[in-house]
């Protein structure tokens, strides 16, 4: 279970993220993508996840990264995310609800190059019953 | 100069053939190695009917359809999709991912776009909606 007073918190993730150009190459080259001179859209959900695993399973937050599916995903996008970027992330519990035994959390992921917002982005991950 | 696009226009659909190949090519670019997404007797160990395709690739591809028609992967402002069916990849074949998308409102020089994903036909993707600025 969430603990009930992390809903509404904002934490503070990695506060430097490097982007290389191999991890821009390798994501685009999936999806067919030839232009790699900046990330293609939802390239930044690898960040994203990676973080919200980190920080959403520390033990005063308690989410089971185990049994998780992702339930929906939204980007707005501000910049383009390129290689040599430094990004800082945060986390952002906005909502938290148990629905048939199954835990609904919502969370917003804010990218920012220095004092810029990159990307924005909301996960539904649901921790199956 | 970019022709008028008005509310209806239908982007010419496309489909893109999804294999185990590139569900491991995905979960190390995007460094999601979930084994329900490359490992058959794990998925069919959590009750799924055979491995399935990473949600976020399935978007990743949509995502590639509207970077193709708007002008490249600068134009997307806004990109969003629920996950309501998994896209099911079976060992040495290729399944369909079909993807089609309309333009739903123009305002300004921003066009909002309604995409629709099958597998199988299936639709894998609900509520998909992206936000353009066609170069």
């Amino acid at each position: 279970m969430l603990a009930p007073d992390s809903v509404g918190r904002t934490f503070d993730g990695a506060d430097s993220i490097s982007v290389s150009q191999s991890e821009i190459d390798a994501f685009a080259a999936v999806i067919g993508e030839t232009d790699t001179s900046i990330a293609p859209p939802t390239f930044t959900i690898r960040i994203s996840l990676d973080q919200f695993q980190n920080i959403l399973t520390q033990p005063e937050i308690g989410l089971d990264w185990s049994r998780l599916v992702h339930g929906d995903q939204k980007f707005e996008i501000f910049a383009p995310v390129k290689a040599g970027d430094s990004l800082s992330c945060s986390a952002t519990i906005e909502s938290y609800r148990v629905a048939a035994g199954n835990e609904i959390v919502s969370v917003r992921s804010d990218l920012h190059r220095g004092a810029e917002i990159v990307v924005s982005s909301w996960s539904t991950l649901v921790v199956r019953a | 100069m970019t022709p008028h696009i008005e509310v209806g226009f239908a982007i010419p659909e496309r489909v893109v053939l999804i294999d185990r190949k590139m569900l491991k090519a995905y979960a190390d670019a995007s460094g999601d190695q979930n084994p329900i997404h490359q490992n058959e007797e794990f998925a069919l160990s959590v009750g799924l009917p055979n491995v399935i395709a990473h949600g976020m690739l399935t978007m990743a591809l949509v995502g590639k359809y509207v970077t193709d028609w708007s002008g490249g992967t600068t134009s997307v402002k806004e990109f969003g999709a629920r996950f309501i069916k998994p896209v099911i990849v079976p060992a040495d074949k290729k399944v369909d991912l079909t993807i089609n998308g309309t333009v739903t409102e123009v305002s300004g020089d921003q066009i909002k776009l309604d995409l629709v994903a099958t597998s199988a036909g299936i639709k894998v993707l609900g509520m998909a909606k992206a936000v353009v600025v066609k170069k």
